[in-house]
């Protein structure tokens, strides 16, 4: 909302700059967001002027070259190219050294040969309006040449941009925020513009007013107005219109942004004689009517929505639009002035509904008061009298009048303190409430409030008295304090507490950690080569996605991950190692909520290690590095896991793994599938992992082992088994047999040849580790194990230890 | 830094009900954050009015309620999470993340919220910062307040070469939250599980990270910090 100063002066004028002004609205709620300069600067090369002569140019047809009296010293020749000016008049003049609008600097000119010392002005040549078809005749009698133009036309004003909080539709207006200027600077505040109506109640037989739909539209006022003379706006009025954001039209539709602009409430103009039978329905629409609006669009209503009608059909679409047929215009004489109120939830419905914004709408959907339907007609009454020579009809339309009866709430002097946590003295809280125009009384803990109309809405309890008073009474005088607390502490569950050290974990172990879009496109399901039926397919989607790229809710943190990779290889990174950490959107039944469960995923690509220079060339990563990273990650968190072969789609065949944690599936493990890759442009192994936190069960509290005092024997056994068996099936079938001695047992070594192993066979190097906590373990001991393991093995693998 | 001022953490969905996001809130139904322009909503959504309708939170406020729901006062906590809103440019992005922060009690007071983001604003912008709380209005507090942190870059608005200053504008205070008291209609939303708005009083606040991130980092661009660059990551891994 656009504020021109000059205006807000007329009711409200602290003696303050422009900028304290700001301060004090900003810090008082109604925030300055930008201070503008309207018009001209270098006011004091702006003065009045009286042409002495105005002859033809010698060489121009359309120039006329005039000797200006501009006060003091010599008149000055300026040249002007409006056909308007004649000897005689009292004009405008911009002398050389003046800023225009658009800030260029006037200076002397030479026009088709002839000098000119400045410029008679137009008005849109000091952004008052849009006329440039001719200068501006000043018709002020008795004005000295040489007077400070400033003093005569409303030449430069700065304007406040406000942001007004939705809240505060009554400070969508000039008046209103006199209002808050005069509760936070303590100036004067001006009678309201409305105090004096030239008009009064009574019948109004001019034309009948139907309201079907009272339940819609709380009030609904009228007037009438003959001899109407539609022409343009004095200059004044003009200027306060620009200036606030809004072109001149002409006297009556300008009279109507104008109250709106000062009082809040939209206006409408009806050409009296184009509403047939002089007689306006409101109700609701019948689902399916169609209404042409101003905009020349067809519109179709619902019943939900309100339109205004006359005796040959719809006319507008209330609080929302107006018609074409009953518009004011040039020929019009007799005028309707229409000021209404309506349900500003239903209006927004219906603005929502159609797609269709207005000035009206904007403000209606916020909710104004009935009472500022008759106080905008007051104000409209006048300045159609002042301006448009229009006569009144004796009478008032009013239908719903006034809301209802103020209410009182109660502040108590102990729940300012308690909330705010500093007093604020009774008498103070009365004096800033009464700046508001609340009305209060003492009572005996505090003050009986009495809210003002305009605020009806918004301060309807308490706390919303506090606020009043606390942003008057400044928000500097706040302590600065602490929350008592009364015992309670403070610390991360141990849920929090895994999720950290699983990044933390991932971090140390050189892996940067990114933040990738929950959103992606719906082409990833096809580029992970799922198949038709495969849940991760099933995802959410956005009903108003920005992009088609960020449509699907992700179902998998690996799209992020290699949408990041190919970012970063596009750049040149040769060694990528990345994870993600967050949620994945599993959907859960329809209608309902998804399932979130929290997800670690990392990628690696180019070398397993950093080259040194005794290691130059370190081997490209694998399955084994990215099961090197989830071992790390999995050991920090001491969680007991195995990997069994399976397969994904986007996995590569024989390179692929299911990860268990405690025994409970928790993600997979893999390089991915080189069509797969290929698809995000990487050339090369890409090994990656995805991991489902919340289905790892949290560690319980680490409980003391003794350690022992005796000697490990460690033994190297080398095992013959179907390369079927998995090294993971083979550890498993070691473990039991060796109890209660073996306390270890790796994989260490695997090697194929078909010739001494015989075809589809695979020897895998077992390192086993035997401990007792209170003895040194004998040979025979040893042995014992050993020669049962050597059982299971043959037992459950079909395998055989091999000869050494 | 809030775990030592005593504030637990809390987390919740991020695809919520219109019911948690906005209704629960004290949203009214004409608030501009509920159209299809400034919320994601969830395909199919017939009625953006309807409580049970699903969207992407605009805020981690719904965690508040659910919060509420499942923990009777005193209630300490702050809720880190993502956030999403149909914008994308210099300085917004489609997906976001806000930490919102929440003490409910006997006698919580305006003071109290600005004394704690007195101290947030001086560990993450330095000793010496001050706090200005600016009158505001949010849905979901009463008071509410906009709260800025004097400029950590300059003195007064102006560097030491006499020029404006970039970070706050020559403005000296920066805008880093939103804030207030927790409104007595939220309360109502959670009354039932032990929140009577005559007996207990509390305040939340709720800033972008990103926002921070770029302020104390001197990130220009809000979209680097999705670019996921490795150059970018491994400044600050």
């Amino acid at each position: 909302m656009r504020v021109p100063l000059q205006w807000l002066r007329e009711y409200v004028d602290p003696p303050l700059d422009t900028h304290a002004v700001a301060d004090r609205l900003t810090m008082t709620g109604t925030k300055v967001e930008a201070i503008h300069h309207h018009g001209v600067s270098a006011l004091d090369h702006f003065v009045v002027g009286r042409v002495l002569e105005a002859d033809q140019h010698p060489n121009a047809d359309r120039l006329r070259v005039c000797l200006v009296d501009i006060g003091g010293g010599a008149p000055q020749q300026i040249v002007c190219g409006a056909p308007n000016v004649v000897a005689g008049q009292t004009v405008a003049v911009a002398k050389p050294g003046a800023v225009m609008p658009d800030g260029t600097r006037l200076g002397k000119a030479k026009l088709r040969g002839i000098e000119s010392h400045g410029m008679i002005l137009a008005e849109d040549e000091v952004a008052i309006g849009t006329e440039h078809a001719g200068i501006m005749v000043l018709d002020h009698d008795g004005l000295v040449p040489g007077t400070p133009l400033e003093r005569v036309l409303p030449i430069a004003t700065d304007v406040l941009e406000l942001e007004i909080t939705p809240n505060r539709p009554d400070c969508l207006a000039v008046y209103g925020v006199a209002r808050e200027a005069h509760a936070a600077t303590g100036a004067p505040l001006a009678p309201p513009p409305w105090r004096e109506d030239p008009g009064a109640p009574g019948e109004l037989t001019a034309a009948t007013v139907d309201v079907q739909s009272p339940d819609l539209c709380p009030r609904f006022t009228a007037r009438a107005f003959e001899d109407v003379k539609i022409g343009p706006s004095p200059l004044w009025l003009k200027a306060r219109l620009t200036a606030s954001g809004q072109r001149p039209i002409s006297n009556v539709v300008d009279i109507t942004n104008y109250v709106m602009l000062l009082t809040g409430q939209p206006l409408h103009a009806f050409d009296l004689d184009r509403v047939e039978g002089a007689t306006l329905t409101v109700r609701r629409a019948r689902d399916g009517e169609q209404i042409e609006t101003l905009d020349g669009q067809m519109r179709t209503l619902d019943s939900d929505m309100v339109l205004i009608e006359d005796a040959s059909g719809p006319t507008s679409i209330a609080g929302v639009m107006g018609g074409a047929r009953s518009e004011v215009g040039d020929g019009t004489t007799r005028v309707l002035m229409e000021a209404a109120n309506w349900i500003g939830a239903n209006i927004h419905r219906t603005s929502l509904k159609l797609g269709l914004r207005s000035e009206a709408s904007t403000r209606f959907e916020k909710q104004l008061q009935p009472e500022q339907a008759m106080e905008a007609q007051a104000v409209a009454t006048r300045l159609m009298l002042d301006l448009t020579g229009a006569r009144l009809v004796p009478g008032t339309i009013d239908i719903g009048g006034d809301g209802p009866p103020p209410r009182t709430i109660a502040l108590r002097d102990a729940r300012v303190t308690g909330l705010l946590g500093v007093e604020v003295p009774r008498e103070r809280s009365a004096e800033i409430l009464g700046a508001l125009e609340f009305k209060t009384a003492w009572a005996h803990d505090g003050l009986e409030v009495t809210v003002p109309p305009f605020r009806r809405d918004d301060v309807t309890r308490e706390a919303d008295l506090i606020e009043e008073v606390a942003r008057i009474n400044g928000l500097d005088k706040l302590p600065s304090t602490l929350p008592s607390r009364h015992g309670a502490h403070a610390q991360l569950t141990p849920r929090q507490k895994m999720r950290r050290h699983a990044a933390d974990a991932l971090t140390a172990q050189g892996l940067d950690e990114i933040v990738g879009w929950s959103l992606g496109g719906p082409g990833l399901a096809d580029r992970l080569r799922l198949d038709p039926d495969h849940p991760l397919r099933r995802a959410l989607e956005l009903a108003n996605p920005l992009s088609g790229d960020l449509s699907v809710l992700r179902t998998t943190l690996l799209g992020s991950l290699l949408d990041t990779a190919r970012h970063n290889r596009a750049r040149g990174a040769g060694t990528i190692r990345l994870f993600e950490a967050g949620a994945v959107y599993l959907p859960d039944g329809d209608g309902q909520l998804p399932r979130e469960p929290y997800h670690v995923g990392a990628v690696v690509i180019g070398p397993a290690r950093r080259a040194t220079w005794r290691d130059g060339h370190p081997p490209a990563v694998d399955f084994f590095a990215v099961k090197g990273v989830l071992a790390g990650l999995l050991e920090a968190l001491r969680v007991p896991w195995t990997l069994v072969p399976a397969g994904a789609p986007f996995l590569h065949p024989g390179r692929a793994a299911n990860i268990l944690a405690d025994g409970e599936a928790a993600g997979w493990i893999g390089e991915i599938h080189p069509l797969v890759a290929a698809e995000w442009d990487l050339d090369e192994t890409v090994a990656a992992f995805e991991l489902n936190l919340d289905a790892v069960a949290v560690r319980p509290t680490t409980l003391y082992r003794p350690v022992s005092g005796f000697p490990d024997v460690r033994e190297d056994l080398a095992v013959v088994v179907s390369e079927k068996v998995s090294a993971a099936e083979l550890v498993d079938a070691v473990r039991g047999p060796g109890r209660p001695l073996l306390v270890d047992v790796e994989v260490f070594d695997v090697y194929r040849d078909p010739e001494r192993l015989g075809e589809g066979n695979v020897s895998m190097a077992l390192r086993l580790t035997f401990r007792a906590t209170d003895r040194t373990l004998t040979d025979e001991e040893v042995a014992e194990r050993r020669r049962a393991i050597a059982a299971a093995i043959e037992r459950e693998l079909g395998g055989r230890i091999r000869a050494a | 830094m809030f775990i030592g001022l005593g504030f637990n953490v809390a987390d919740g969905p991020e695809v919520e009900t219109v019911y948690y996001n906005f209704d629960a809130l004290n949203f009214d139904s004409t608030h501009p954050s509920r159209l299809m322009s400034d919320t994601f909503y969830i395909d199919p959504t017939p009625d953006i009015f309807d409580p049970q309708a699903r969207l992407l939170r605009v805020h981690t406020s719904p965690v508040q309620i659910r919060a509420m729901e499942q923990h009777p006062p005193p209630l300490y906590i702050v809720i880190p999470g993502r956030t999403y809103r149909p914008d994308n440019d210099a300085t917004h992005t489609p997906q976001f993340h806000q930490v919102e922060g929440l003490a409910v009690d006997t006698d919580i007071t305006l003071g109290d919220l600005q004394g704690t983001l007195l101290a947030f604003a001086r560990a993450i912008f330095g000793e010496g910062r001050q706090v200005r709380l600016r009158p505001h209005f949010f849905p979901f507090t009463e008071p509410s307040v906009e709260v800025d942190v004097s400029c950590f870059n300059c003195r007064q608005g102006y560097m030491p070469d006499g020029s404006r200053c970039p970070v706050c504008r020559g403005e000296s205070w920066i805008e880093i939250l939103g804030a207030g008291m927790v409104d007595p209609n939220v309360f109502e939303s959670v009354r039932d599980h032990g929140y009577d708005p005559e007996r207990i009083q509390g305040f939340a606040f709720g800033m972008g990270i990103e926002r921070i991130a770029m302020l104390k980092h001197d990130v220009p661009d809000l979209r680097l910090l999705y670019d996921n660059d490795v150059r970018f990551l491994e400044q600050f891994g």
